[in-house]
């Protein structure tokens, strides 16, 4: 395609993409860097139905003159990316001097909660995005080897984790492994432990919420797999065959290296998305045991009568830069391929 | 002849079905009413009443559990969505924060009639709220577990302990115990009412600094610890209605739960020996302390400040109307402990009748008190799932709430 023609034909997706993303990033970067105002306060006498109390309120007639005056608030830099609640510069510095040994200065780190949600976000990436192109790419595989009457319906089967709302499907397992659901139930009765409950220890709660991600993700993998399994050419497959190849050497060396470019696609797609895991948190009710960076936007968004746009704000451009170191790796080969290829 | 009875008895029926609607139109001319509220049934009898009095003013109401999402952005905007917010002691505070109610002193002059001087919520001289219903968590206790065990009645939450102990032993329940202690705001909710019922203070006073990493603050944390052991595994995801069923089902002997619950408990859902046997009794004390370890709650109306003088004019009379309504409170005695005038409370209020009687002290009303709200519902969690110190804990508490304040300028 000429580079002009891609330019028309670019224009009105580019537009939307800078109108609704571009904009609100650049929207939400900025205000990152900006705190309340100084809130000022004046005591003041208070009446309610059980009493009257001495207590302070915020000056309203101080305080909306400096809002007018500067509406964004009070410019703050990197503080906010810096404090105790997001990055903790100050105070890792303080467990590394205080601290004896190097694992209780991983311990104190562990505590603090972007740190606490980083590594679950970290884990969890870790775990649902290879077990998802496995478990996509075998179902594919499989599916591929099944005759064709009965593909159809199989194919339905097993896309539905995908189909079913992530909240929806997260409720139902919820529900499942509750201490008197089906699963929670059955497995007191194996491990023979009254007192077994998945949903109260840390371990078993992370466990039960990769064990979704990749119940809810690998239908995606599969469909793209088993999309690219369609392209594979015949004749070096037959010729395998001739030449005495078993199974898993054909699928090694000839059906894997022609869908290596999907494999890629698929990889980046689940990594961004697995990055931003959020709906079973909330699904699992498991806010103690599990907190990941989009839940920290939204506990700042959302659980504080007070809405916390600066925090908010601080962690979503972390999580973008996140995505971005993690994506790296594979977009420079991609990119190195892309320059050998021509 | 026939055919003119028929339209009397027609006409007669009619007034029977919506009467009380004609009755107590309050001729409210124009204007538009649109009011955000929480989700409980004294709510939905509150507003209901209201809108009985609209006259011809555009009416709408939005019920939702999620109010507290809402509140600030709708009215932020102006015109705001809504004319006005049911509010409660704490969600009041970021309303007023952000500047965004009305005081109500010239409406209640003109408008206020029956409307009790208890009912007004006064900030600094100016009426900011009328509170119509009160609320508090209490204890609930099953009659029948605790006659057949020999235990009295709890009055401290060291006797709650012990009874659970005690119910356990026996074998008839494995978690006697239950109260919401789901992570976030539930059980933040739990700490402040145990931190009150120690005595302790949540700010150094006169400023936002915090003051719970001291031994109050380590003595609520290793109650709640003990009252956690004794609850279902699973209650850092039980929120008020999950305790309910589990009471309901039977698993539950004793209980902490807003009084506000109460209704929906004794109707006639359910297991009618468990409903038979549910009583309640008043909030428990803590560590020989005399005021309770609860905190009391009003439920009342403000009006939004960004939408006109007329539409907060014709809110304000259907909302009165209903916050001095004596046939309202004598229809829905069961539902509330209604703080207007001509209600006579019945069973269900004992419990914040008791809380009353035995001083327990209200919601703190704060400007950054939802700040250290926050903190806490996330950084006790792991002293409850024994990964941390109470020490700890309460440290990670007050840094969490220190950055927060320090970005809302509070510190």
């Amino acid at each position: 395609m000429p580079n002009k023609t891609f330019f028309w034909f670019f224009l009105p997706t580019g537009l939307a993409m800078i109108l609704f993303i571009g904009l609100p990033i650049i929207s939400t970067g900025i205000q990152s860097f900006y705190a309340q105002h100084d809130q000022v306060v004046k005591e003041v006498k208070k009446c309610d139905p059980f009493g009257c109390t001495v207590s302070i309120v915020v000056d309203q007639e101080k305080t909306s003159k400096i809002r007018e005056e500067k509406p964004l608030g009070k410019f703050n830099g990197f503080g906010t990316y810096v404090d105790r609640n997001h990055l903790a510069v100050e105070e890792i510095g303080n467990f590394w001097n205080e601290t004896n040994s190097f694992g209780e200065f991983v311990d104190q780190v562990t505590n603090l909660p972007f740190y606490k949600a980083l590594i679950f976000t970290l884990t969890y990436c870790l775990f649902v995005t290879p077990n998802v192109l496995l478990l996509g790419f075998i179902i594919a595989l499989s599916l591929n080897a099944v005759t064709r009457r009965i593909r159809g319906p199989l194919i339905f089967g097993t896309i539905l984790p995908m189909i079913v709302t992530p909240l929806v499907g997260s409720l139902v397992l919820f529900w499942m492994i509750d201490a008197e659901g089906i699963i929670g139930a059955n497995l007191q009765m194996l491990m023979d432990d009254p007192y077994l409950s998945l949903k109260s220890s840390k371990t078993l709660t992370w466990i039960t919420i990769i064990i979704y991600g990749i119940w809810h993700h690998s239908p995606f993998a599969f469909v793209v797999f088993y999309a690219a399994l369609q392209t594979v050419p015949q004749e070096p497959v037959e010729a395998a065959i001739i030449d005495g190849a078993s199974r898993w050497q054909r699928v090694r060396h000839i059906v894997l290296p022609h869908i290596y470019p999907v494999v890629t696609f698929v990889a980046l797609i689940s990594l961004m998305d697995n990055f931003r895991v959020f709906e079973p948190i909330i699904g699992f009710s498991a806010e103690g045991s599990a907190q990941s960076l989009s839940w920290l936007i939204y506990d700042n968004l959302v659980n504080e009568e007070v809405i916390l746009f600066g925090s908010a704000a601080a962690t979503s451009m972390m999580t973008i830069v996140g995505i971005a170191i993690l994506l790296a790796p594979v977009l420079i080969r991609t990119w190195k391929e892309f320059r050998t290829a021509r | 002849m026939r055919k003119t009875n028929m339209k009397k008895i027609l006409i007669s029926l009619l007034f029977l079905l919506f009467g009380t609607s004609a009755y107590a139109d309050c001729n409210i001319k124009s204007g538009s009413i649109n009011i955000l509220a929480n989700d409980f049934p004294a709510l939905r009898t509150f507003v209901e009443t209201a809108k009985g009095c609209k006259g011809s003013a555009d009416f709408k109401v939005t019920h939702s559990s999620e109010h507290n999402k809402i509140a600030v952005p709708a009215l932020t905007a102006n015109p705001s969505e809504f004319s006005a917010r049911i509010a409660a002691n704490s969600s009041i505070v970021p309303l007023m924060n952000q500047d965004l109610i009305r005081p109500l002193d010239d409406l209640v002059k003109k408008y206020g009639k029956g409307i009790q001087d208890s009912q007004l919520i006064t900030i600094d001289g100016k009426i900011m709220a009328v509170a119509f219903m009160a609320n508090t968590q209490h204890l609930y206790y099953r009659e029948d577990v605790l006659k057949e065990l020999g235990i009295a009645v709890p009055k401290t939450y060291e006797e709650v302990v012990a009874a659970s102990e005690k119910i356990r032993a026996s074998g008839k329940m494995q978690y006697p115990y239950a109260a919401a202690y789901k992570a976030g705001w539930n059980l933040a909710e739990e700490f402040v009412n145990m931190y009150i019922g120690h005595g302790g203070e949540f700010f150094k006073t006169g400023t936002a600094q915090p003051s719970i990493n001291n031994a109050k603050g380590v003595a609520t944390l290793n109650m709640l610890k003990k009252l956690a052991g004794l609850s279902n595994p699973d209650y850092l995801t039980h929120d008020s209605e999950a305790i309910k069923v589990e009471w309901e089902s039977g698993n539950v002997a004793l209980m902490t739960l807003w009084a506000s619950r109460s209704g929906t408990l004794l109707d006639d859902d359910g297991d009618a020996k468990i409903t038979a046997a549910t009583k309640l009794t008043g909030p428990a004390t803590v560590a020989g302390g005399n005021i309770p370890a609860a905190t009391l709650w009003w439920d009342g109306f403000t009006l939004a400040k960004n939408r006109s003088d007329a539409d907060a004019e014709a809110t304000f009379r259907a909302l009165a109307h209903a916050a001095a309504n004596k046939k309202m409170v004598a229809d829905a005695a069961d539902q509330a402990v209604w703080l207007i005038e001509g209600f006579k409370p019945g069973p269900k209020s004992i419990g914040v009748i008791e809380a009353v009687k035995m001083k327990a002290k209200p919601y703190p009303m704060l400007p950054q008190m939802g700040l250290m709200h926050g903190a806490l519902g996330s950084e006790i969690v792991e002293f409850l799932q024994g990964k941390e110190t109470a020490e700890q804990a309460l440290k990670d508490v007050e840094a969490a709430y220190m950055s927060k304040a320090k970005e809302q300028g509070f510190l």
